[in-house]
Parts: structure tokens; sequence; C-alpha cells
């Protein structure tokens, strides 16, 4: 870093790093500079012209996102001339945007809306534009939402595609007022190269992008007494809920969590995490039988790496981008869609129900799930194996409507038969979790012994290394393992697409040899998933690394194959792993897509 | 019609083109300090219009130090009334060519780029029987320099120097945050330098005869000569090379066609200047201490009383509103509700008095907006709204 060098914010000396924005500095020294087309997540823009500053001898304001630190600057983050041109900013913005704030789905959590209230802008003597240009919404995807009269052309959602995703299924297209975002030819979401991941969602400052909302779906369902509703709440969700209900960001409410679920009036409240416990057996048996069929019968077909599939995000990736690689995909399906395909068999029969009396309904903190739940082949129960996903914001909306007290509520376990999890299920919300439940099962089954990490932590997977890898060396094997005696099994682990990108370009090129790797679609893995609380941010998503990695510690079973519940469905229904009924309802196939 | 022998004219850029085979020569055997000290003295300054000093420009990127540098010509003429490179590319193209070269060797560059404006597409194949030949000779005394021609696609936003390298760079024509300067990461994020097509010209005027004979012309602060391309109400539109530092007075009598009663002034991005203010406006770079002194980049549009001032600037605000690149809020939206704003005044759905608020909305894209663009609009805006505000109302 550069040495240390003087400006002065407001009349106060400061002394900060060479180099450091003047946001950064002012942050710093408590001075608050608002911002709306930065993000901490993403390149510098300098293009909203929000957070502009004046710097003493200079005519022209400065955008202070943008503008490093020089010795002896002189700056006003206040000054008349900054007040009157930040009004004027976000008077324009406002002219321009479709400010229908109490008819808005974001209302209450806009950016815009808050700097409109912050300044308080009460004149509207400006032009409204919104009308001059023909706008429609498109909401042709069955997760995302894209309406562009509420568009403040801030590029989040461009960078965020292009930096974090690699993506690019949203770019800026014309130029002047005809300036917009859109995608590939300006077709509609569906019909793009998009994972539906939610990136651009979480990241979005307005209303343009949102989440496709199944809520009055849901309610309707709960409230039709012939249906029996059950829900199933993913590992990340129980991190991040509480940001939306009033608690701080990292903070772990599982269990009021199933006491809201239960008060929203759900017939059943169970837990993805069992079937993230399911979802190492079949997976981490599909590894090993990959492994022998390659090592030992020497087969050619056998396709290593195996790549996780329980990111929607990462397989709609790699379908469009990469489908000559799709045989490298494990055959499991998502564990929310073994849940699903359960629901509808597994608890339907335990529990004497009619199948198609049950609706089934996931909480996600994603949005490409939407689209998952949707796929055609996702119906191997003979129903449509999840009904409705809704997203984390959409269980605290329910919340909030229901008038549920969420601080107040006590702790409540989550049902029986599918709603019994490890602390292995747990991790798989965050980047490495999936590989560090596999490797504590596998390792285990293979040798005899627990993975030679303290604490069963297997640390080299764990941080927000864009892309880590980490070897075990498999020694004194169990009799039937015996051809992994002395095999070093090389894993990476990568997550968020433009990662997941180095690590295939690195396998094709065979310039990396792994055996197993786990590919999460969202920075963070699924804790920072497109359907989480927003706002989104490097720390936030290290806080909520830090409750999965708790929670974890915390369990008393913490390896999926001790799972009582998993243990009972291979004996009562399974059988066993990769058996008949296993592959029936628990594996799937991909579909080639077009890569345009 | 008088004449006035302040209005000084001149002939250098089309002239003596013949020698430069000489010129390059003679010029790369001197040392880069050497140039410098040439290019300063004369106090030439970007004759785009910014009017930055060339010198101190070639300085800076001859200081960095990396392997790979780049010259780039700017020849995206793209502001309104503004003709003059197309000409300089067509007569006397080997006089850029060299000065580039010579660049080059100042700043340690190997390659060198024309942007060209995609209109122009005609003078492509000439240009290039040009470089061809101008490279020929290159190889001949062993000059490690080559030039390529870059087609721009129509966007006037592409002549703001970031944006250009954008464009180059296969990206959108997006102006670029600054810091860093050019200078420091340009083209491929390398030490850059980008010059207009005339100011290489000028370049090569004092490379053949020395500082002093440059320096000696125009006036202080405004060294030199600048072409003008003279368009509008006169009897004799086109290009004139005229000392700087002339008066708008002098330059009407010998242009005007007796009855201007305005003269835009460096484009759309300019200023208008009304008839009562003829006799103190200069047209040469600020630092001027007594009146009016407009740096241009040569656009000089003269207006008859037939003319709609109204209309003038409506016209302006078409085009800033379409060519604004949209990057940022300033230029995308302030354009549109200029616009809309004097339409609405003229039509009387907003009273007079929103034009006062149209003004302040003016200043605001003058400090805010990310680039040259939105920060001029308030230029020619307010320099008519203030001094035809009738024509806007009535």
């Amino acid at each position: 870093m550069g040495k240390n060098i003087k400006i002065t914010i407001n009349g106060e000396i400061v002394e900060i790093n060479e180099g450091t924005s003047i946001l950064d500095a002012a942050r710093q020294v408590g001075v608050i500079i608002p911002t709306l087309c930065y993000h901490k997540d993403l390149c510098v823009a300098g293009n909203c012209r929000v957070c502009v500053v004046e710097i003493a001898g200079q005519k022209r304001l400065s955008p202070s996102c943008a503008t490093p630190c020089e010795e002896g600057m002189d700056i006003f983050t206040n000054s008349v001339k900054v007040r009157n041109s930040r009004k004027h900013i976000i008077e324009l913005l406002l002219s321009e945007h479709n400010a229908d704030c109490t008819r808005c789905y974001k209302n209450g959590k806009c950016e815009l809306q808050k700097l409109a209230s912050d300044f308080k802008i009460m004149s509207n003597d400006f032009i409204p534009l919104v009308p001059f240009k023909n706008y429609t919404i498109d909401m042709f995807s069955p997760s995302i939402i894209k309406d562009d009269s509420k568009c403040i052309r801030c590029q989040r959602c461009v960078r965020t595609c292009a930096e974090l995703q690699g993506v690019n299924a949203l770019t800026v297209a014309y130029k002047g007022d005809k300036m917009k975002i859109t995608t590939f030819f300006e077709k509609a979401m569906n019909d793009v190269v998009c994972t539906n991941c939610g990136q651009c969602v979480i990241h979005c400052p307005t209303g343009a992008l949102v989440e496709r909302n199944y809520i009055e779906e849901v309610w309707a369902a709960i409230t039709d007494k012939a249906k029996h509703v059950i829900v199933q709440t993913a590992p990340a969700v129980r991190v991040a809920l509480g940001e939306e209900l009033g608690f701080e960001s990292g903070t772990r409410i599982t269990g009021k969590m199933v006491a809201a679920l239960k008060r929203l009036g759900f017939d059943a409240v169970m837990d993805t995490d069992f079937t993230a416990d399911l979802t190492i057996m079949e997976e981490g048996t599909e590894l090993l039988s990959r492994l022998k069929r390659a090592l030992v019968d020497h087969d050619p077909g056998v396709k290593l790496p195996m790549a996780t599939s329980c990111s929607p995000g990462w397989i709609k990736y790699i379908e469009h981008i990469y489908p000559d690689y799709l045989g490298h995909l494990s055959t499991c399906k998502s564990p929310q869609q073994m849940f699903g395909a359960l629901a509808k068999t597994y608890y339907a029969q335990a529990r004497n129900l009619q199948p198609d009396n049950i609706v089934s309904v996931s909480i996600m903190p994603c949005t490409a799930k939407k689209f998952e739940a949707n796929r055609p082949e996702m119906n191997d129960s003979g129903y449509r194996d999840v009904d409705y996903v809704l997203t984390t914001r959409e269980l605290a909306i329910m919340i909030k409507q229901a008038g549920i007290d969420f601080m107040k509520l006590d702790d409540i376990h989550f049902d029986r038969l599918m709603g019994e999890s490890t602390g292995a299920g747990v991790i798989f919300g965050a980047t490495g979790g999936v590989m560090e439940a596999a490797l504590r099962t596998a390792y285990e089954l293979v040798t005899g012994r627990e993975v030679p990490f303290k604490d069963l932590n297997i640390l080299p997977v764990r941080g927000m290394e864009g892309v880590r890898e980490a070897s075990i060396l498999i020694e004194n094997p169990l009799k039937e393992w015996a051809f992994l005696d002395g095999v070093e099994l090389k894993c990476a682990v990568a997550h968020g697409l433009v990662n997941a990108k180095k690590v295939m370009d690195s396998i094709i090129s065979g310039e990396a040899n792994y055996h197993f790797i786990e590919i999460m679609a969202c920075p963070g893995g699924c804790l920072g998933g497109g359907g989480q609380p927003i706002p989104t941010s490097p720390e936030i998503r290290a806080k909520r690394a830090a409750a999965i990695y708790a929670e974890d510690e915390g369990m008393p079973i913490r390896k999926s194959h001790l799972n009582p519940e998993v243990l009972k469905i291979y004996k009562d229904f399974l059988i066993k792993p990769l058996g008949e009924k296993s592959h029936l309802l628990l594996h799937t196939k991909y579909t080639i897509r077009k890569s345009f | 019609m008088e004449t006035n022998h302040q209005l000084k004219r001149a002939d250098f850029i089309f002239k003596n083109e013949n020698d430069w085979e000489e010129v390059l020569k003679k010029n790369i055997s001197r040392s880069s300090n050497e140039l410098i000290n040439e290019l300063i003295s004369s106090e030439l300054k970007g004759r785009g219009g910014a009017g930055f000093p060339t010198g101190l420009k070639w300085k800076l990127s001859a200081e960095m130090d990396s392997d790979t540098k780049y010259v780039i010509c700017n020849a995206d003429e793209g502001e309104p009334g503004t003709f003059k490179d197309r000409e300089i590319l067509s007569l006397v193209p080997f006089k850029v060519l060299t000065a580039m070269a010579i660049c080059g060797h100042v700043v340690g560059a190997k390659e060198g780029y024309i942007y060209l404006r995609g209109e122009y597409f005609f003078l492509k194949p000439e240009l290039n029987k040009a470089i061809s030949e101008f490279e020929q000779y290159c190889k001949e005394i062993n000059l490690d320099f080559t030039i390529r021609i870059f087609m721009g696609s129509g966007a006037y936003i592409c002549g703001e120097e970031t944006a250009l390298f954008e464009s180059m760079e296969g990206k959108r024509g997006e102006p670029r945050n600054k810091p860093p300067y050019p200078a420091l990461s340009g083209y491929m994020n390398k030490p850059t330098v980008i010059n207009n097509v005339e100011t290489l010209a000028h370049a090569y005027t004092i490379f053949t005869y020395g500082a002093k004979r440059f320096y000696d012309l125009g006036v202080q602060y405004s060294r030199g000569t600048k072409l003008f391309s003279v368009s509008g109400d006169t009897p004799k539109p086109g290009i004139y090379e005229l000392e700087l530092g002339m008066s708008l007075a002098d330059f009407v009598n010998d242009f005007g066609d007796g009855d201007s009663k305005a003269v835009q002034v460096g484009g759309a991005s300019g200023f208008l200047v009304p008839r009562k203010r003829f006799a103190e406006t200069t047209i040469g770079y600020q630092g001027k201490l007594v009146g009016i002194s407009l740096p241009t980049g040569g656009s000089m549009m003269l207006f008859n009383s037939s003319r709609s001032m109204f209309n003038v600037l409506d016209n302006y605000l078409e085009f800033f509103r379409e060519e604004s690149c949209g990057q940022c809020t300033p230029c995308r939206v302030g354009c549109q509700q200029l616009l809309k704003g004097i339409k609405a005044v003229k039509s009387g759905e907003k009273s007079t008095q929103y034009l006062d608020k149209l003004l302040t909305l003016a200043e605001t894209m003058q400090f805010t907006a990310k680039c040259g663009l939105g920060q001029s609009v308030a230029n020619s805006f307010s320099s008519i709204v203030e001094n035809f505000r009738e024509e806007m109302i009535y």
C-alpha cells in the first residue's frame, strides 16, 4: 500500500492511505456520502453522480467513489454547491423513474426511495419522462421480473452479471435518452443465456429487477383446507432471514424461523438440510463409483472430475456454456428437488396422504430454484415435485403480513421424518460446504476413520477465495476400497460463475487434474444467493458464513451418514444409495442449451 | 465591407507538405527532451477544443515507464459545424503521419492509430495509401513505427478520448473516470498520447520552422494559428487559417453577411455570442485578463436575424439528447429535461420562471457530468437562454 497522506474533509484533517477513494476516506471518519451506482462487490462506475463532492480549487465537483485522495486535498461533502447538485441529480433520477412507490415490490427497500426521503425531495418540477417511453415489463422468466420503467441506469446489474458471473445476460444498449439495460437482441429474460441466479436482483438499487414472487399462491394453498402444505427451508436461509426482521447479519434464527412457519399455517415444517445429507450419501457414492470405474475398470467413458449439481444457477450455466461437459455433473438432483420428490412419495406414504393433496413449498436463498422447480423433468414423483419456491425475502414478507412478532417467538424444532439434519447438511449453505460434507462422509466410508482435520473442520475448502484447491491422501482404506490406497483425492471449490469458468477452462485445457469439484453460482455460495436479504457485501457474507459454521459446530451430529432420518429412509424406502428408487426419484438428466 | 487589420490570415497547415521526409528524418535524430522543449516553448495547445498544452502531454507520456505506449490521432471530428480535420487528412496527410511518428520517437511508442470518424469512411483508401508510403519510408530510415486506421461507427461521444479508447478496445464507447489520464493509462491501459488531427499538423509546423515562428503568431496564452470552420449565414463558408486572439467583431466584419445577430463559437458544445458582445469577445484560450476569451475547436456558425434562436437551441439539445452516451445521470436525464423544458416553456405548459430552474440544472450538469459532453451542454444552453430569453418564450 501507498504512503500515508493528509487531506481535509469538511475542515477536519485526516490521515489516510494514498490512493484511498474520497468516499472510503470519508466513511472512515464518519462522514456519510450517499451513493447509488457504487457497490462494494463491483468495480467503480462513477455514473450516477450522487456521491459528488467539492474539492477546493476545482470548479467542477468530483465523484467521491472514483476519485483517489491526493496530498493536501481540501474536500467538502456538504457545501451549497454539493447539496444543490445532489438534489438536482436525485430529482433527475426520479423524473426518469416510475416512482409509483406505494405499489412497488421494493417499497421500503429501494435505495432511490431512501435517498428521496433523506433529501426530502418534495418538488416535482422536472417533467416526468416515464410516460414518453414505451416500457413493457418482462415477466417471462419464472425467476426474475425486469421492469425498465424503474431502472435508473446505474449499471450495477450489468457489472454484476459481467464481473461476478461472467454471464453478461444484461448489457447496455443504445445511447442518450434511449439508453437502456437489456438482453441479447432484447429478448425476454427466459430466452437468453441467463442462469436466473438473481445476483442482478440483489444488486439492483430499485425495483427494476425483482424476483417473481409466489406469495399469494402460497397463501391460497395454506388457506385451502383440502391441501396439506409442507415447507422445506434451505441451510442458508436460517443465517440470513433475521436481517429482514431486525436482527444483525449473521444471527442464527433457525428455531424462530420454524416457529414462524408454523404460525403461518404450514402443515409440516421440514428441512432441506435433511436432503442435503441425503445428497451426500448419493453423491458421495456416485463419486466413489466413478473413481472405481476409472481406477479399477479403466472405463474410458467415466467422467472425472465429477462436479456438484446442487446449484441450479451453475447447472443452467454449464448447460449453456459447456454443453459438452454435462457428463461431469453429478446426476444427483439438488437437495430441494430431492426433497420435493420424496415429499410426494415417501412422506405421503408415511403420513398416509394423497400426493395430489400435498402442496410442496420451499424457502430458498435463491431465485434460480424457482426455475429449477419449473423444469419439465422435475416430476418424478408423478406430480410437480416442488410447487412453489419462495426466497428468503418472500418469507420475510409473509411473516410481516401475518403480523408475527418474530423476535418474540420461541424456538421450535423441525417436524420429523424429513426434518433432521447434521452439521454437514447445514454447511451446504456456504461455499465449500458440499465439498467438506462430502469429504467427511466419503473419507470415513472408505477408511473407517474420520477425516484427518481437527474437529472435522476442513479449513482448506473454507473461505472466500474465488477458487480453492485441496487434496486428501487416502491411506489404509477398508478392504473393499483397497484400490484407493495411496490415491490423493484432488478437489476444487469455486463460487461465483466467473470463478466456475476459471475452473472449467483449466479442466478443459488439461492444466488441472481434479477428481471432484464443487461449484456454486453465487458469491459466498448459497448464503450470498440471489434470494437472500438485500443488501449484500463481502462483510455481510462473511458474517453469514461464520453463522453457518457456528451452526455446524453446535450440531450433535456433523456427518451426513449418521443422520438418523437418512439411515431410516434407506432402511424403509430407498434401500441403498444409487438404488432403483434413488435413480427414479433422486437423480436427473441435463439439457443441452444454446450459448446465445 | 470594412476589412480589419487585426484579422490575420495565415497559411501554414495546407502548405509545404512535400518535405515531410526531410522533416521526419531531421527530427528523429533529435533527442526526446529537445523536441519536448521545442513543443513546450511554442505554447501549442490542443486544437480539439479543450486546449491542453501539447508539449506537456507528450512530456507526461514520455516520462512513463512502460514497454508499450501508443500515439493516437483523434480524427473523430463530430462537433456540429466542424469540418477542418477532414480537409487536413485529405490534403496534407503526411504532416499528420510525420507528427505522429515524431511523437512516437519522443514518448517511446511504436504504434500509432488514427481513429477515423465513421462518416469519413471515404477518406480511408487514400489515407491507407499515404500510410503505406509513409511506413515504407520509416523502414528505409530504420524507424520502427506503424500506423493503423481504426474506424469509428458514428457516435459523437467516441471523440471523447477515453470513450475513444473504450471503442478501440471493442467496448461500448463510454467515457472513463479520470484520473487516471491517458498519459498514464490510455488505450489498453498503456500510456497514450492522444492528439487532435490539427494539433499534429501544427506540431509539424513547429518541427519544420521552429517554435519561435509559431510562438510569434497569435497573442499571449493563445499562440499560433488555428483552422476555423466557418458556416451558417455567411457569404463565404469554408475553412480558414487565422491567428488566434482575434476579436469576434473583426471576424464578423470579415465573414458576416451584414446582418449577423449571433455567432456560435465552438459548435454545439460551445458558446453563443450575441451581437452586443462581439467587440469584447476574442477567440483564444482562457487566461486573458480583460473581456471574454473563448476557446474553440474551430467551429464558427453565424446566425442572421432570420434565425430563431429557440430553433437553434432546440436543434443542439436534440443532438445532445441523442449523442449522450447515457451513462451518467446529469447528462442522460439533464439533456432530456432541458429539451422538454424549453418546449414546455414555449408552449406555455411551464411558466417562464422554469427557464431559471433549467439554467440551474445546466449549471449542475456542468459541475457534475462525467465528461466534456455533459459538462459543456451548459455552454450553449446558458448563453442562448440568457441572451435570447424572449425568443425562448414568445
